[in-house]
């Protein structure tokens, strides 16, 4: 049995070596991976296999704000979604664009106003196209490029800025659309296929492509230049109620905001988490809970920016404080247990941790120190159309 | 004349062969000369750079007192602290920096980086270097819980910036060495909160304390790539010396001096050396 064996093991290798070097053609060229589309930027007439790395457009940068390149890791930006003059420039006219709403009449811009810092007016709730009314408040949206978990929406159920922008169009109580339809109506016009063309190398339009373009323009919006950044920066100077506040802000057995809102080494001034901040007893909304279907999960909300929280009133996931006295007052006395409330959320059972009305009003100044006036006017993020 | 060069060439062959087992030239054999490598050839004359050598990942475990303590345990009141109150752990994150191996003639090898442990993260429960680790003995392992003074730098790490761990400059700045976070049950058994929160002490007012750590760990011998666990018994930390009453400190614990220095005491018997899979 074992010679036998080794007999067919020798004929074997004699087969192999017979048919390897007689009578096998040359082996298949291995495939050259590279972008194959001559129109893109690095088209490599080498190339025999597209791997999806084209580019086109004109690449450009981020405008980092000194504080954030100091102290922050870099922005988010996806490889297959570079930023380019051309995909922002889209991006901003479709955010503008009513068309991609079920019956035209709804843009982004009409929940996202950049009067606002890009959230809706002082709406608690914002009103979809057929009247009806949501059961959050329209976000704002600066610095989402920084948002390094990329949890999207105060229930962090979007997993990408482009995710997040798939989901108003179609959303019923907001845009109403469908994206066949809403792809359909940008392709039907005149100006947009060569608009595509020219962002991403095709004029045939799909969803993916327009959130592409959406997330590039919303990249660009960054917040970065308040009187207190400029204050670290040594350009400017707060009042001393301003720096009490910050010193109110910063200590934990005050207002103790920082494990949450960043600080002057997170100048994101958001920990981009989520938390339950004892508003409730108990949920009619679960928040991230209904996300992950974790228990530990329910009434837990992202925390917003302290950003720009001038322009961007009401405040809280459902909008229901329409002042920061208000929002100061809920966490200095305000309180109330859940099971899931975090525990950075203390002395609960006399509502917190009661702050002084000098502390309140300097906090308050302080935090409004955060907002930046030419955020809200810079020409750059206005209606192109 | 054909049989003369034939006996020329039979007789140059023999010359060489007495040559070679003659030994007058040693024989060079390429191979791998370093015994702390894992490819090791002791029969190799020359070294020829393919000497492979052990890489280490420490791995972080977690225990109450002999149990296994992960994620899925958040939330459970499961543990009772040595003072006596039932607690749950809802947030578990530390830093562990400047992980040196010891050899007995005072040799170290230090590994660059730090970690920040976060229990919901699993992938910071390893800490993988590239670094080469001889096979050997090793008198033992340290490692700093928190930053050093030295390393513990405002705002120096923007990954730690980037996550919220900066410690207050009012506080002494730099960062965070731990955040342990849950709930206790008080003494009308209603959850309390409790952020058992460990940096630097603050003394006064712009006077401040080191509170870090370097803990030491006994001799490991390295035979091999090597997975080292490092073990935290989470109960010591209310434990001993100091039987941490959570319904007087519990809360707003980080700009108390007496309390970070407890932590600071009760925390040098929190680690331990755990198995070494090799």
């Amino acid at each position: 049995m074992k010679s036998n064996l080794a007999v067919i093991l020798l004929l074997s290798i004699f087969l192999f070596s017979c048919s390897s070097s007689d009578s096998n053609p040359e082996p298949e060229p291995e495939p050259i991976l590279g972008c194959t589309d001559p129109n893109s930027n690095n088209y490599s007439s080498e190339a025999t296999e597209d791997d999806g790395s084209c580019a086109y457009g004109t690449a450009i940068n981020l405008d980092i704000p000194e504080l954030f390149g100091n102290l922050l890791l870099p922005p988010k930006i996806p490889e297959n979604n570079p930023q380019t003059i051309e995909g922002i420039a889209l991006g901003r006219k479709l955010f503008y664009d009513p068309i991609l709403s079920g019956d035209g009449t709804q843009a982004c811009a009409d929940c996202h106003f950049q009067k606002d810092a890009f959230t809706d007016d002082s709406k608690q709730f914002s009103v979809g196209i057929d009247g009806s009314v949501g059961t959050r408040n329209s976000m704002p949206i600066f610095n989402v490029a920084w948002n390094f978990d990329e949890k999207f929406f105060w229930d962090g159920r979007a997993k990408s800025v482009e995710d997040q922008a798939f989901g108003p169009v179609v959303n019923p109580v907001e845009m109403k659309n469908t994206w066949p339809n809403a792809v359909a109506s940008l392709q039907g016009t005149n100006s947009y296929p060569d608009l595509f063309l020219e962002a991403f190398g095709t004029s045939t339009i799909d969803s993916v492509l327009v959130t592409k373009a959406i997330a590039q323009f919303e990249r660009t919006l960054i917040s970065g230049n308040s009187r207190f950044d400029r204050h670290l920066l040594g350009e400017d100077v707060l009042t001393e109620s301003e720096i009490n506040g910050f010193a109110v802000f910063m200590d934990e057995t005050k207002g103790d905001c920082f494990h949450c809102h960043g600080s002057n080494s997170n100048p994101l001034w958001t920990d981009n988490a989520f938390h339950n901040n004892g508003l409730d007893a108990s949920f009619t909304d679960n928040g991230l809970g209904d996300i992950t279907g974790d228990p530990l999960d329910i009434g837990k909300f992202k925390s917003p920016s302290l950003r720009n929280l001038a322009y961007s009133a009401p405040y809280m996931h459902d909008g229901r404080f329409n002042t920061l006295d208000e929002v100061i007052d809920h966490y200095s006395e305000g309180l109330v247990f859940s099971d899931t409330i975090d525990p950075l959320m203390k002395y609960i059972s006399d509502g917190g941790v009661q702050l002084s009305e000098e502390d309140k009003a300097d906090l308050k100044a302080f935090l409004l120190s955060l907002s930046e006036p030419g955020f809200t006017t810079n020409p750059d993020f206005q209606n192109p159309n | 004349m054909i049989k003369k060069i034939a006996l020329l060439f039979a007789l140059t062959f023999v010359f060489i062969s007495c040559n070679t087992d003659d030994d007058t030239t040693p024989t060079v054999i390429m191979g791998c000369t370093d015994d702390g490598s894992i490819n090791y050839n002791s029969a190799a004359t020359n070294d020829d750079g393919s000497c492979v050598f052990p890489k280490l990942t420490f791995s972080f475990s977690h225990n109450w007192d002999g149990t296994n303590v992960a994620a899925s345990d958040f939330g459970d009141l499961n543990y009772t602290n040595a003072h006596g109150e039932i607690l749950s752990i809802l947030k578990l994150r530390y830093l562990i920096s400047k992980i040196i191996l010891h050899k007995s003639n005072g040799d170290t090898i230090e590994f660059e980086g730090y970690q920040l442990v976060d229990l919901t993260d699993e992938s910071t429960l390893t800490f993988a270097s590239d670094l080469d680790v001889p096979i050997g003995d090793y008198s033992g392992i340290s490692f700093i819980y928190g930053f050093n003074e030295a390393d513990n730098i405002d705002d120096e790490y923007q990954d730690l910036n980037s996550v919220n761990w900066n410690w207050p400059e009012m506080l002494g700045g730099g960062y965070h060495f731990m955040q342990f976070e849950g709930n206790y049950l008080d003494g009308t058994g209603n959850p309390q909160p409790y952020a058992y929160h460990n940096g630097t002490a603050r003394v006064s007012a712009g006077v401040f304390e080191q509170n870090f750590i370097e803990v030491e760990l006994p001799a490991i011998t390295i035979t091999n790539n090597a997975i080292v666990e490092i073990k935290m018994n989470l109960a010591e930390w209310f434990k001993n010396p100091n039987t941490w009453d959570l319904n007087t400190l519990n809360v707003a614990l980080m700009g108390n001096y007496d309390a970070q220095i407890m932590m600071n005491e009760n925390g040098q018997n929190v680690f331990s050396l755990g198995e070494i899979t090799q």
